[in-house]
């Protein structure tokens, strides 16, 4: 009771990366509150997947196997997560903020009427004052989050509703096992008992699934583009540059929009968080929402024909002037001077 | 019975646009500068409702939204592109509203309407970006839900077939109906506004809008009953007022900042050749590259 609740989210076979790095998290936090991490797993083949999620500190795993689970569909696993919130009674719980989670999180929290905040970049417990009852209250979840397109950062709290559900993005939270040994309890949810047909409305006619195969996260130079770009084909200079110096191109949520780049190369809120030792950012304004996946690059150029761009105020070095001018500038005097 | 859809949509302020007039010289927003727009992705959801009444001619087409008295205007760019017909959902009492309240007055709203066949919306809108709503609303109606909808493969009377836009990949489902189903961006791009509905609805008055007009709108509604949109508040939708507003959502604010960029130190470069080769020696120099 009371605990803090992951939703561990199954890919390819393997727990998703998002959902280790919200156990990392929820270890943490539980820490802090003194009380157990639960999570669950839902899906089918699931054999030994314990073995994965204990070393990140998990103390009770629930886990419903079944092969009318996978692929995923929203009402199974919807009704199982809400069953298992009506028993166990989480204090905080997590979904990672993937095509899966913001499709399951915020029908559970309608089910359940409580309170849900979507991409959360930070949370910490605090406390809080209403205003007008008086009332107090201990070690709310704070979920912080920028919105308005990121021109503000919001901190949210849900007072009198539980859990305290929040989703996060891949990449967000850093991920790291608490104790190798450490061994959890596994509690089977049985399916037979709670399934219904009635859970499967929705059939899955065809899937291509592609493998993941950008990986910018994992990129020491990222050369990112924003809407100033232009173009498609301007877009090209990056990826040129992007070879020279061994990095990978991101964009940014305009340039993504706009068509200039595909969405797995979004860096920001709602994109992916990144911590290059090189990041430069070309025709990119620096609107939170972008800034909050990139702020932590060891190093920073920003190219822009702006000088007034707050991107400029982030960066170690701001350029002023057009792409198409400097990057070639730069990929002829990296050519001439290193081997 | 017609094949009837309801499109669900929001006026949201264009926070794609944050330009520099946009921005304070303190570094903080200054929201009068932005401008209500129709939120993209629910102009997505509405061209898919507009091709599947293409297809089927018994299709209707009603707009939905919820906001203030200027979200008329998005019911209007709806009429203009081919919708049949619009409701405003506005009240002061749903000012306030977080996810889960907005869902609950969307869904008594909707269900007003029915029988219906399908809701569709925008998976989420720009200035929240939560892409709660539309799966909260299909819980509180008890419905299958389709989210990330691409475009649908077929439309038969009491299911339909649809392919997702997942994050790595794609997936075709089916979902028997009645069914709420949100669209992604990548789905195709809303059709311009028809110079012939434009004339045909430029008229289109809710009664507060009427209440505002020095022009006498009596005639003209009289002989034409479709430009009277129809709008709604609390006791239309019977709605249970600790549910709505502040009261009826569970999330709280309990901060706000605005974002103020911290100048740390920065070399300004110009694009010359001198400046460009001193940065990329400095660069290789401390190994940051190379």
């Amino acid at each position: 009771m009371h605990n803090i609740f992951v939703y561990c989210e199954i890919d390819e076979g393997q727990v998703a990366d998002v959902s280790l790095e919200l156990l990392t998290k929820g270890r943490k936090l539980a820490n802090e509150l003194g009380c157990k991490l639960e999570a669950a797993v839902i899906g089918h083949n699931l054999k030994g997947i314990e073995k994965e999620i204990y070393p990140y500190g998990v103390d009770v795993l629930h886990v419903a196997d079944d092969k009318r689970l996978a692929p995923y569909t929203t009402l199974a696993h919807a009704h199982l997560v809400v069953d298992l919130f009506k028993k166990i009674k989480p204090e905080v719980a997590l979904f990672g903020a993937t095509s899966v989670g913001r499709d399951l999180a915020p029908r559970v929290a309608s089910k359940m009427k409580c309170g849900l905040t979507a991409d959360c970049t930070s949370l910490v417990f605090g406390d809080h004052k209403d205003n007008k009852s008086g009332k107090e209250y201990k070690n709310l979840l704070y979920q912080i989050r920028p919105a308005f397109g990121g021109n503000i950062i919001a901190t949210i709290i849900n007072p009198d509703t539980r859990p305290q559900m929040a989703t996060v993005r891949e990449g967000v939270m850093k991920r790291e096992i608490s104790d190798k040994a450490h061994k959890g309890s596994l509690k089977t949810i049985k399916t037979d008992e709670v399934l219904t047909d009635e859970l499967f409305p929705v059939r899955i006619l065809e899937r291509h699934m592609e493998k993941k195969k950008i990986n910018i996260k994992a990129s020491p130079v990222i050369i990112s583009g924003g809407y100033g770009v232009g173009s498609k084909e301007n877009f090209e200079l990056l990826y040129e540059l992007a070879d020279v110096l061994g990095g990978e191109v991101g964009a940014s949520r305009a340039a993504v929009d706009a068509g200039f780049a595909d969405h797995e190369r979004q860096v920001g809120q709602t994109g992916v968080t990144v911590r290059p030792k090189l990041y430069i950012a070309c025709g990119i304004s620096g609107a939170v929402q972008h800034t909050a996946g990139m702020s932590e690059s060891a190093k920073i150029i920003a190219i822009n024909n702006d000088p007034k761009a707050p991107i400029n105020e982030l960066a170690d070095y701001s350029i002023i002037g057009n792409i198409e001018d400097i990057i070639p500038k730069m990929i002829k005097f990296y050519k001439q001077n290193t081997k | 019975m017609s094949f009837r859809i309801i499109v669900l949509a929001k006026q949201v302020p264009d926070t794609r646009n944050v330009g520099k007039d946009a921005m304070k010289a303190d570094g903080t927003v200054n929201r009068g500068a932005l401008e209500a727009i129709f939120n993209p992705e629910d102009l997505h959801a509405l061209e898919q409702a507009l091709l599947i009444k293409e297809e089927r001619k018994d299709a209707e087409v009603i707009i939905l939204t919820m906001g203030p008295p200027r979200a008329a205007n998005i019911i209007r760019e709806a009429l203009y592109r081919g919708a049949d017909k619009g409701y405003l959902i506005t009240d002061r009492k749903f000012a306030g509203s977080d996810t889960l309240a907005t869902s609950y007055v969307l869904s008594l709203a909707v269900k007003k309407l029915a029988p219906f066949h399908l809701v569709i919306a925008g998976r989420q809108a720009i200035d929240g970006d939560t892409a709660q709503v539309g799966p909260q609303v299909a819980e509180k109606l008890d419905l299958p839900q389709v989210t990330y909808t691409e475009k649908f493969t077929e439309i038969k009377n009491k299911e339909v077939s649809i392919q997702r836009r997942l994050e790595r990949g794609v997936e075709t489902v089916s979902t028997p109906l009645p069914a709420l189903v949100t669209v992604h961006s990548s789905a195709a791009n809303c059709r311009p506004r028809n110079a012939k509905l434009l004339m045909k609805y430029k008229h289109a008055r809710t009664i507060s809008e009427l209440q505002e007009e020095t022009k006498d709108y009596t005639e003209m509604l009289n002989n034409k009953p479709y430009l009277q949109i129809d709008e709604w508040g609390v006791a239309d939708i019977e709605a249970g007022e600790e549910q709505l507003g502040l009261s009826g959502s569970p999330t709280k604010v309990k901060k706000i900042e605005n974002v103020v960029f911290a100048a740390k130190e920065s070399i300004v470069l110009s694009s010359e050749d001198n400046d460009i080769d001193r940065l990329m020696k400095d660069l290789i120099d401390s190994h940051v590259v190379g």
